[in-house]
């Protein structure tokens, strides 16, 4: 396993991206690990066929969202493409009540915590800040502070060690996201007390404009052996691997062995957000590269290669897109702004003498315009 | 004289205050190429290399604490916070060290760092997008904190923050940043009216409206429309929220005896508090009825389908006039 005791500080560099522990090549060849391949032992052509129709579906809700951005549906939407891989791989490894901590780009996290279509538009829509509840799909809500939800997750870890449960909590946080100090000070809390909580860093090259060598130059799985956290470094285009590493880091919390760590070397093909201008400050020919290694083709080919990719499938997979594509669009057109004083529910969890006041003044206010336009 | 949005206005204003003195950097996520989320900084790092136009790591409380390290060292650090409500996690750094270090060391210490932060609401953005942090800093004595509503104040308060030996948070209110009016780039920073001096940006008799940043075109939207209805309103355009200007204010209050302070930042002990607070206590006898405020609600930031609720637009302001001028108005009649 690409783990980081093998990587040296001298040598290593962040920027390496070929240094990963895959199990599918970007060719879709199946290649053995020996510390991966026992982690996919069960997963067999039928789970794969899942796992692909996933990822498809996760890039069409993707598409879906940019389209609707550029419609003035939503207000703005942070692509995911190309991540496909390190979402779904890592999420499809979590138990229904392990609890997920994502960030504002794992729309596929999301989705795999068995999100509904509202819930991947309504907050970029900007009709509320949250959209789902998050017990009831056991993940918080998207974080947009970079890195907070690392601490969180850790804090949860850290509540499941209390009540005797053996969930595990996942923080998931991109690359430029290591260097706040929320993420080193969540590293240090699970280190210390053990929490059974797995960091799964996306990394995507690209924080914004900045590559990740201004957050880093020595791999980022290699600072979590200096917290006493075990690492590991792996391919994020590559499904089955993120799925068997995040199998071994559940494993590792769960059994009560303390926190993991994984880096998903992976690659944001689209802008930051739609607001984004990525030609601004990065090369074409670097984005090609990575269209090579993209990680729905590599399943794609696999499946072909084990006969699996037949046209009842395509089509099937075909259509069951298109559909969800049509709910994640009709979520959106559909979406019913709430009236003006819902803003004040929800500030306190107990009434509030001041709310109540600001409420009824901002009430009568409306009513008196009200009255004034009828007049 | 040149038409410049604001953006490019303090972008030029960096430009300048970057070629007069060697020592000014600049520093920040996205600055460097990208220029900017917003684009203010853009084309600096061409011009002035990338030791001088840093991209940061993506850490604001590292921003700012190595600013302070640079400030020690001689250097004249511009920082920037991506948006409004990135600051906070600067925030130990900014109300710890940076505002307290010339105090604490008897003044051998100097902190000439200017804090620009991309500020609150009213662009349709994503959650913590939209904050107006302003009183938190307002209430950190060792600070200036300044807000700027035109290009030519952006440009020239600019490089007076830039100047000053005190560390400056500079707020430039996003929905303006598109906004063009003419710009005297020559004027020499030091011979304009100095940047804690509040600006009368429309005379009138009737009422004094106190605000700053965006809410300044508010005030002017409503002042020609109360017009309409014979209201003559005075409005005032802080500029700076530490200092503020009372002589500016007091004047303008001793002539129309009454006060209306409007801002989009929650109500509760914010800056019109201290503004109302303030005036009442210098001005008492020449009220006629007690100041009112007109701000955000009490809320977190809504989402933005619903921020037009919470940021106070000029019909809210017009509201309040009414309400200081006893004519019948939203709370006539609703028992308090
Ligand atoms: C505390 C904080 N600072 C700055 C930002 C603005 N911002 C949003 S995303 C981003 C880049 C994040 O990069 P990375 O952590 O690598 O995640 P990615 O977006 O690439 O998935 C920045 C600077 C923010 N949301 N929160």
């Amino acid at each position: 396993m690409t783990t980081v005791h093998t990587l040296n500080p001298m040598a290593d560099l962040a920027t390496d991206v070929d240094d990963v522990a895959r199990l599918l090549t970007p060719a879709g060849e199946r290649v053995v690990d020996p510390d991966l391949q026992q982690w996919i032992e069960d997963v067999d052509i039928a789970a794969i066929q899942r796992l692909y129709r996933d990822m498809v579906l996760l890039r069409r809700i993707d598409a879906e969202g940019v389209a609707l951005q550029r419609q003035g549906q939503v207000g703005l939407w942070p692509p995911c493409q190309g991540q496909e891989a390190t979402q779904i791989g890592t999420a499809r490894a979590l138990r229904a009540d392990d609890f997920a901590f994502p960030s504002y780009r794992e729309t596929g996290v999301v989705y795999a915590r068995g999100g509904k279509p509202s819930d991947y538009v309504l907050a970029w829509r900007g009709e509320g800040h949250s959209t789902y509840n998050p017990y009831e799909l056991h993940t918080a809500t998207q974080q947009i502070i970079i890195g907070a939800q690392s601490l969180h997750a850790v804090g949860y870890a850290m509540g499941v060690q209390r009540d005797g449960g053996d969930q595990v909590a996942a923080a998931y946080f991109g690359d430029g996201a290591t260097s706040q100090g929320d993420v080193n000070e969540a590293m240090v809390f699970a280190s210390s007390f053990g929490a059974p909580v797995v960091f799964v860093c996306t990394n995507n090259q690209w924080a914004i404009s900045e590559p990740v060598s201004v957050q880093a130059r020595f791999p980022i799985a290699g600072r979590a052996p200096g917290f006493g956290i075990p690492s590991m470094r792996v391919d994020g285009n590559d499904v089955l691997a993120c799925l068997a590493a995040m199998r071994w880091a559940i494993d590792h919390a769960r059994k009560g062995r303390g926190p993991a760590f994984l880096e998903a070397v992976t690659y944001r093909m689209g802008p930051h957000t739609t607001s984004d201008d990525p030609t601004r400050y990065r090369d074409k020919e670097e984005v090609e590269i990575w269209r090579r290694r993209d990680p729905i083709d590599r399943v794609e080919a696999l499946l072909r290669a084990e006969d699996a990719f037949d046209d009842g499938f395509v089509a099937e997979v075909a259509a069951d897109a298109d559909a969800l594509a049509a709910e994640v669009r009709q979520a959106a057109m559909g979406a019913v702004t709430r009236p003006p004083l819902s803003i004040f529910d929800d500030v306190y969890a107990e009434p509030h003498s001041g709310i109540d006041e600001q409420r009824a003044a901002y009430a009568a206010y409306l009513d008196g315009f009200a009255a004034t336009q009828e007049g | 004289m040149v038409q410049l949005t604001m953006a490019k206005a303090i972008n030029e204003g960096l430009r300048r205050a970057m070629a007069d003195d060697p020592k000014v950097l600049v520093m920040g996520e996205d600055i460097g190429k990208l220029g900017g989320v917003f684009r203010v900084t853009d084309r600096l790092q061409e011009e002035f290399g990338a030791t001088r136009v840093i991209d940061t790591p993506l850490a604001e409380s590292g921003i700012v604490g190595t600013a302070v390290g640079l400030a020690l060292r001689g250097f004249r650090p511009v920082v920037e916070i991506q948006f409004d409500g990135f600051v906070y996690p600067a925030f130990d750094q900014i109300v710890c060290q940076v505002a307290k270090l010339h105090y604490r060391t008897r003044g051998n210490v100097r902190m000439p760092l200017t804090i620009r932060i991309p500020w609150a609401g009213g662009v349709g953005a994503a959650e913590h997008h939209s904050e107006s942090p302003e009183a938190y800093f307002v209430h950190t004595s060792g600070l200036r904190v300044v807000a700027v509503s035109n290009p030519q104040d952006a440009y020239v308060m600019l490089r007076q923050a830039i100047a000053s030996d005190d560390p400056v948070v500079y707020f430039e209110p996003k929905r303006l940043y598109h906004t063009k009016a003419e710009v005297h780039l020559d004027v020499d920073p030091a011979d304009a009216p100095p940047m804690g001096l509040a600006r009368v940006a429309r005379e009138g008799t009737d009422v004094t409206v106190l605000t700053y940043g965006a809410q300044v075109i508010t005030a002017l939207d409503a002042a020609l429309a109360a017009e309409e209805d014979g209201i003559s309103l005075e409005v005032i355009d802080l500029r700076s929220l530490s200092p503020v200007d009372y002589r500016t204010i007091g004047a303008s209050v001793r002539k129309t005896g009454r006060v209306v302070v409007t801002h989009e930042a929650a109500r509760e002990a914010g800056v019109g508090a201290e503004l109302v607070a303030s005036v009442t206590e210098r001005c008492f006898h020449y009220l006629e009825t007690p100041p009112v405020r007109v701000t955000g609600h009490d809320i977190p930031y809504p989402p933005a389908k619903l921020e037009k609720h919470h940021v106070p637009d000029l019909d809210r302001v017009l509201d309040a006039v009414d309400r200081v001028l006893d004519r019948p108005n939203s709370l006539t009649g609703v028992e308090l």
